[in-house]
Formats: C-alpha cells, structure tokens, sequence
C-alpha cells in the first residue's frame, strides 16, 4: 500500500471511531481505564524525564550566556519558554508515541491475529469504535493535564540544577520564570492545544496501524514499529503545522 | 435454516470460491469439510459477513438476505450468531466470566447479577465451573473452547459456526467437544456450521457434510453416506491413510 492508500484508509477508520458507541455505561467504563492505563501510568515516566531536561535545559543556557549585558534571570526565562513552547508539549509526546504507541498497535494488533477482533465484529460489536474511541478521547482529553505536570516539574528540574551548581540564585531563578508572563501566557495556550492534537495521534495512528496487521507475531511487531515511526513523523508535520497556523 | 446460493470469492486476482450453493438446516450439524487451502474458512466467513462475496451470491438467514444488508441491519443478524474460533479468540484481559458475559453486557439491559446467573448457567452448561476469576491464557485449550462455546451460547444464538473446533486437541476432549456441540444444537434447535477436517467429528456428529474442493463445493450427504461415497476426491481425502482405507472395505463389506 502506499502513502495515499494508507491515508485514505486511515480517515475511513477514523469515521467508524466516531461512531455512537453500543453501550454508554460499557463506553464510560472503558474510558476511565484507559485514562488510567495510558495516561495516569505515563506519570511517572514523564515526571523523571521532565526533571533531568529542565536541568539540562537550564544548565545548557547557563552555559551559553557569555554575555555580561543579558541579565541572569534570562535563564529562568528562557528555560520557562523553550519548556511551554516545545519540550514539554512536543519532546513529552514523542516519547508517549513510543512508549503508548507501541503498546497500543501491539495490543490491537494482537487481537487482530487472534481473531478477537473478529469476535466482536461477529458479535455485532462496532470493534473499531469500541477499540478505539476510549483510547482516543483518554488521550487526547488528558495529555494537556500530564504536559502541565512536565511543565512544572521542567522548572523545578532548571532550578535545582542551576541552584546545586552555583550558576544562580533561586530569587534571579523566579524572577525569570515569572518575566513577562502576562505577555507570554498564550503561549501556554498555544502548547496544550498542540498537545491534544499530538494526544489525538498517538493514539489513533499506531490504532490504525495495530488495527490492520495481518498475519502473526512478526506482523505485529512490524505494526509496532511501522506505528511509532508513523505517529512520531505526523507529531513533527503537525508541531511544524500548527506553530505556523497559530504562533505566526 | 442458512441458505448461500452462487457464492464466490476473488481476492484480487485470485478467486477462491466458485458458485457455491448450500443450505445448512436447523437443529442439525452441518459440516464442511476439506484440505487445507480449498476454501472452508474463506466461505465461512463469507457467510458471516466478515468477507463480502463477490457480486451474484447471497446469504439468506430464514429468507433474509444477509449479503444485501447494510451494516446497522448485519448487526441485528449478528446479535442471532455465535461463533467459536478456531484459536478461541477470548479476550485476554477479561476473565472466564467476563468473556462469557460479554455479550450480555453489550447487547442486554441486564442485570449485573442477572449477567453473572447467565454466565454461570452457560458455564455449568460446558462443564466449566469454579474457574470464573481465570484468566484465558490460565486455561488449558480444552477449556478454552469450551469457555468459547459457553460465550457463543450466552445471546440464545440461532446460528451457531465453529472453525476447526478440534484443533490442537487431543481425541478424547476432542470427542468432548463435539459432543457438546451436538448437544447443545439439539437442545436449543440451533442451525450450526462446524468446519473441520477432522474424521472423527465427520463420523460422530456429521448431520449433514458439504466437502469443498478448489473453491468448489464436490460433495455433500450424510456421515452414512460418505463411509459409501465413491466420488474420488471425497474418498482420497478422507481415506487416505492404509487405516481408514481397510475401514472403509471392512464397513462396505460388512
């Protein structure tokens, strides 16, 4: 299949996603363990990444402010920014693509060779909604919550970092943090709308991708694959689409 | 009753099925028989509207043209359909009870409690009991298919199909196992389809045999009638070990 095979079949899964779930307390029970199973346990993973990149952000603009005319706060600012602007939203989703990604087309793919998705078409069961759509709205409902714990959890890395090595003090620290927020607060707008997009792809790419596996266990693990690369390529097309449509 | 009439299946280029007609009637065991490769599966799930037959064929379920439907109208029929898998295809992450109150949960307004007695009827049904908390891979293949069969029950279905359900089984569960389905299709007056290329299954609780060849149906008759069939392909296939070979003469003869 190529690209536009691959879209075009892409789109027409999505259709069926959005179809009226067959039972709404089914529906509601699905979605709270998918909450929970995709996102709540994401948590930590993203709490000890976003730690060491806040330090490593800020460490990083400490080291290139060679300049004596640029105040010391610019690296509370700067660490503030790239962190709302990118590395949360975007870098955070890359590594949820690979670590929800896989597990899902894995999943889904799994119980496409097993026929159990068979059974459930037999059954009379919509299988791609009832697969899909909980993962989905979990994903792209509850991302947002998970960045704005990478976000918090970036500055405090910055600070205990810049703080334990002596670059600067917690007060110039806040004082960069908090510069020019009023100014710069659509920014967090900005990112967390992003982010439910990425939320979004993450989940029904790789979806799709486990969704359409044929054959066994080496399929799947193509699937996998095939779905972490896919889902990671369109999170970058639609940071690089959405910083133009809206941030320019 | 199940009645396909011209039915044919192309993928792509290749087609596997070629004007198929049969009729699988009610309260019977209707089997379909063949080699590896000639098309069982692909026509039964043709039946069930997992493949679309290739235009000029329909599937009629008590008249009603399955084929022709739409997806909303496919789902009604379905809610009358069970099916047991070749490889059971239960729900790793549910446990026994859940899976077999699956469809209740889906399609009922039942009851938790209601859901677990039904569950449980159908459980005790195939033999399963005291496993409800299992998981499916905590269970052996024999239970498995019985925990499958106990799940295709559970909706009252009135078409019940099973691919290959002695697969991977040993003779005596085997045996097991199609005695419960025989069962249960006299019990509850159910139309079932069972593909299998197993000799003992045909021998046991054959009602009714179709035997595909080529994508072509070759053969069909009785578990009587194919000890007596002289039709080459049938007797090569189910005769073709030196055993069933003198069997076969001991019971012509007497």
């Amino acid at each position: 299949m190529n690209l536009f095979e691959h879209i075009g079949r892409y789109f027409g899964m999505l259709k069926s996603v959005f179809s009226r779930p067959e039972k709404g307390k089914v529906f509601r029970k699905m979605f709270f363990s998918e909450v929970d199973s995709i996102v709540i346990n994401s948590i930590p993973l993203v709490a000890f990444l976003s730690v060491f990149m806040g330090g490593v952000i800020s460490l990083q603009t400490a080291a290139n402010m060679g300049s004596p005319l640029l105040p010391e706060y610019t690296i509370g600012y700067i660490t503030r920014s790239s962190t709302i602007l990118e590395f949360s939203p975007t870098i955070i989703s890359l590594i949820l693509a690979g670590k929800i990604g896989s597990n899902i087309a894995s999943e889904v793919g799994t119980m496409r060779v097993t026929e159990q998705i068979d059974a459930l078409e037999i059954m009379g069961v919509n299988s791609i909604g009832y697969l899909m759509f909980p993962k989905i709205l979990a994903t792209t409902l509850f991302l947002p919550f998970v960045v704005i714990i990478s976000m918090t959890l970036c500055l405090v890395g910055g600070w205990i970092a810049g703080v334990q090595s002596g670059l600067y003090s917690t007060e110039t620290y806040l004082i960069g943090i908090k510069a020019f927020w009023y100014e710069d607060q659509f920014y967090l707008y900005y990112a967390l709308c992003k982010t439910m997009i990425f939320g979004f792809l993450i989940t029904s790419i790789p979806g799709y991708f486990g969704y359409y596996t044929k054959g066994g266990s080496l399929e799947v693990g193509r699937s996998s694959t095939s779905a972490v690369v896919a889902s990671s390529v369109a999170i970058l097309v639609a940071n690089y689409i959405l910083t133009q449509l809206i941030l320019v | 009753m199940i009645e396909v009439t011209d039915i044919s299946k192309s993928f792509g280029e290749t087609q596997i099925l070629f004007d198929i007609d049969a009729k699988f009637t009610e309260g019977q065991v209707n089997l379909i028989i063949g080699a590896s490769g000639q098309g069982k599966s692909v026509l039964t799930k043709c039946i069930v509207g997992l493949h679309e037959v290739d235009e000029g064929g329909a599937v009629l379920y008590d008249g009603r043209d399955f084929s022709a439907m739409n997806r909303s109208e496919r789902i009604e029929i379905r809610k009358e359909i069970g099916m047991l898998f070749q490889g059971s295809a239960l729900f790793d992450s549910l446990t026994v009870e859940e899976n077999v109150a699956f469809p209740l949960k889906m399609f009922t307004d039942m009851s938790d409690a209601e859901m677990r007695e039904r569950a449980n009827f159908c459980l005790n049904r195939v033999d399963i009991i005291d496993k409800n908390s299992l998981l499916p891979a905590e269970c052996s293949g024999g239970m498995q298919k019985r925990i499958a069969i106990a799940r295709a029950i559970a909706m009252n279905p009135k078409y019940l199909f099973c691919d290959e359900p002695n697969s991977g089984l040993d003779p005596k569960t085997s045996i097991l196992i199609d005695n419960l389905i025989k069962e249960i299709t006299y019990e509850y007056n159910i139309t079932t389809v069972v593909i299998t290329h197993d000799m003992n299954s045909v021998m046991e609780i054959g009602d009714h045999v179709i035997f595909i060849n080529e994508g072509r149906k070759w053969w069909q008759g009785n578990n009587e009638e194919i000890i007596r069939t002289d039709n080459k392909q049938v007797v090569e296939f189910v005769y073709a070990s030196s055993f069933m070979k003198n069997l076969r003469e001991k019971l012509i003869n007497g």
